[in-house]
């Protein structure tokens, strides 16, 4: 039984490094398929995209059918409050989206409320409503492709990106 | 019901009874009708016994009518097999070969081989250009003739006289309407999943003959059929706000349903095809709204911070099942069509999405999601009864074939969606075969 035990536990270490993996790569699809990667200077340049996407971080995260901002979230958002009104010639839109583990029509409203959080928390740090718009992909647009929760973690998300105005 | 535009000769498509006649009369004459000794399979048990059938080709009325004579007799076989009530034998184990259709069959070689109905027929090409088709239903056992009927409609019509013979063969020996005369709309999906393009695109139930009715440009999900004309209502992606759309699917005229202040999405029309159903979504909340197609006006029916979603009628109107998360996870509501009170009516274990009321009124179709599963399943209006009938990763979306007594869903375990059908009885689940990836089934009423 013992024997048992620690091969299972083996197994179970591998499965964990393997997930591991397939976040670094689901992780390095992202920039490119984002759409968050492309024009707007490079990362050091400040008030660019990508100094937004790189430096500020474009987007926050859910727990499970959650669309509570959690620490990490209200931390990310703090940083964008403190870009958005540093560069305010920025419009932007606010995309929510839901895992996969949950049915079309409940999700596009899922990720309407998630979108939702972040308007209504970047307005509360003085973030004008007329510069932003909200959207719900529901579970239509993932981010990370694999079946497992290494990738549902990311695809529940909402992402601010940037549009007009830009440097 | 005006369907007529899709088949544009509909209107040549007349059916009458071939009860009369020389052949008819002679075996009226021959075998009296007795009481209680007609052949009938019972369906609405849980064990069903497929019926054994024989279906041989149906006769050609000149030699140039053999092929499509053959391939109508392949569908109406295809149709009645995978409908898991009748077992169609093996052509090979017949002993008479049909070449007269109207003269009556040698009932013993056809009880050798334990067939218990026999389907004869003929397709002709009459001068004017039309086909006429012809067929007789046989009660093999009792040596007579249950059913006989001829149509005439024009040659590109030939699956549907298929699927009209096979709906009343089904309707003949099974005492329900059919479902075969039907068709599905659906969205085709294509590439990566991060990438997936989805089109709508409508086919025959059996899989064949699939359009598309878009071109894949914006996002498009969740198409549902007008009950009474050639339209279809679905959500889709533009440039602005996704939104709520009819499409005429003949014309392809396409418009916006309503100028809501915000997402709409998840459309459902009133049975009598004049209203919209859907939800709009209002800050953090989604709540029912309904539109009269013909006057514009929009009337609000539900009003709470929660998610109201995944509205369906009843199918005299008056009622509305719909999926809401108020009381902390999606359950199926039932409330009166003009909005108000709702009965929460799903309390099974997990929660219970997409709920589809049966045009039969006698079930609620739904997603139901517990422990990591997802599974279709049925409950009743007053919420008793609630059956699974599959479950798995990921099963959503059912839709009922028109007779309510077949669900059609799409199934994704990762690699993508696909459709299938199973029984409300839970059993015969069948792949339903589609060119790409396929997902949000939605099925119309019968076509005639």
């Amino acid at each position: 039984m013992i024997e048992i035990g620690k091969f299972v536990r083996g197994l179970r270490l591998a499965a964990v490094l393997a997930a591991g993996l397939a976040i670094s790569a689901c992780a390095n699809q992202n920039t490119a398929g984002d759409g968050s990667g492309g024009a707007g200077g490079s990362a050091s340049t400040p008030g660019s995209q990508q100094d937004f996407v790189v430096n500020v971080g474009d987007r926050v995260f859910f727990e499970t059918d959650q669309t509570e901002l959690n620490a990490t979230g209200r931390e990310t958002l703090e940083k964008q409050a403190q870009w958005l009104t540093r560069y305010s010639q920025y419009s932007f839109t606010i995309e929510g989206h839901a895992d996969e583990r949950g049915t079309r029509e409940y999700n596009i409203a899922l990720g309407a409320r998630r979108a939702q959080s972040v308007r209504d928390y970047l307005v509360s740090r003085g973030i004008n409503a007329g510069r932003m718009r909200t959207i719900s992909y529901g579970k239509e647009r993932p981010v990370a492709v694999c079946n497992d929760i290494s990738c549902w973690s990311q695809n529940r998300r909402a992402v601010t990106v940037l549009s007009g105005g830009g440097a | 019901m005006a369907r007529s535009s899709e088949f544009p000769h509909d209107s040549l498509l007349t059916r009458r009874g071939v009860m009369a006649g020389a052949g008819a009369g002679a075996l009226l004459a021959l075998t009296p009708r007795q009481a209680g000794a007609v052949l009938r399979l019972e369906i609405t048990s849980g064990n069903v016994q497929p019926m054994p059938i024989a279906l041989p080709d149906f006769v050609g009325g000149t030699p140039g009518d053999t092929e499509v004579s053959r391939n109508v007799t392949g569908i109406i076989s295809n149709n009645l097999q995978r409908s898991g009530l009748f077992a169609p034998i093996n052509p090979a184990a017949f002993t008479e070969k049909i070449v007269n259709s109207d003269a009556v069959p040698r009932f013993a070689d056809w009880r050798v081989i334990n067939a218990q109905a026999l389907v004869t027929g003929r397709i002709t090409k009459q001068g004017d250009g039309r086909l006429k088709a012809e067929f007789r239903l046989w009660d093999v056992f009792a040596g007579q003739q249950l059913d006989g009927k001829q149509y005439f409609t024009t040659p590109d019509n030939w699956r549907r006289i298929a699927h009209i013979i096979s709906d009343a063969i089904y309707e003949r020996l099974t005492g329900e309407k059919g479902y075969f005369d039907s068709r599905v709309v659906f969205v085709d999906e294509t590439g990566p999943k991060d990438r997936r393009v989805k089109r709508l695109a409508i086919m025959d139930q059996d899989g064949a003959g699939v359009r598309y009715l878009t071109r894949g440009d914006d996002l498009v999900l969740t198409p549902r059929f007008n009950p009474t004309t050639q339209e279809i209502t679905y959500m889709s992606y533009g440039q602005a706000d996704p939104r709520v759309y009819l499409l005429n699917i003949e014309t392809g005229q396409r418009e916006i349903v309503g100028n809501f202040p915000g997402m709409t999405f998840a459309p459902r029309f009133s049975p009598d095809g004049q209203r919209v159903i859907m939800s709009l979504q209002q800050g953090p909340n989604s709540n029912l709204f309904v539109m009269d197609l013909r006057s514009k006006q929009t009337t609000r029916l539900t009003d709470t911070p929660a998610i109201d979603t995944a509205p369906s009628y009843s199918p005299d109107g008056r009622q509305i099942c719909f999926e809401s998360d108020r009381g902390g996870s999606p359950q199926i509501y039932v409330m009166p069509a003009t909005g108000g009170a709702a009965q929460r009516i799903s309390f099974g274990e997990g929660s219970h999405s997409t709920p589809v009321w049966s045009p039969r009124g006698d079930y609620i179709a739904f997603t139901g999601q517990a422990r990591g599963q997802f599974s279709i399943g049925i409950l009743k209006p007053d919420g008793q009864g609630e059956r699974l009938l599959t479950s798995g990763f990921h099963n959503e979306g059912p839709t009922f074939a028109p007779n309510g007594r077949v669900l059609m869903f799409f199934r994704d375990p990762g690699q993508g969606p696909s459709l299938y059908t199973i029984d409300i009885t839970g059993r015969n689940e069948q792949r339903v075969q589609t060119p790409a990836l396929a997902s949000d089934p939605a099925w119309s009423p019968l076509l005639s």
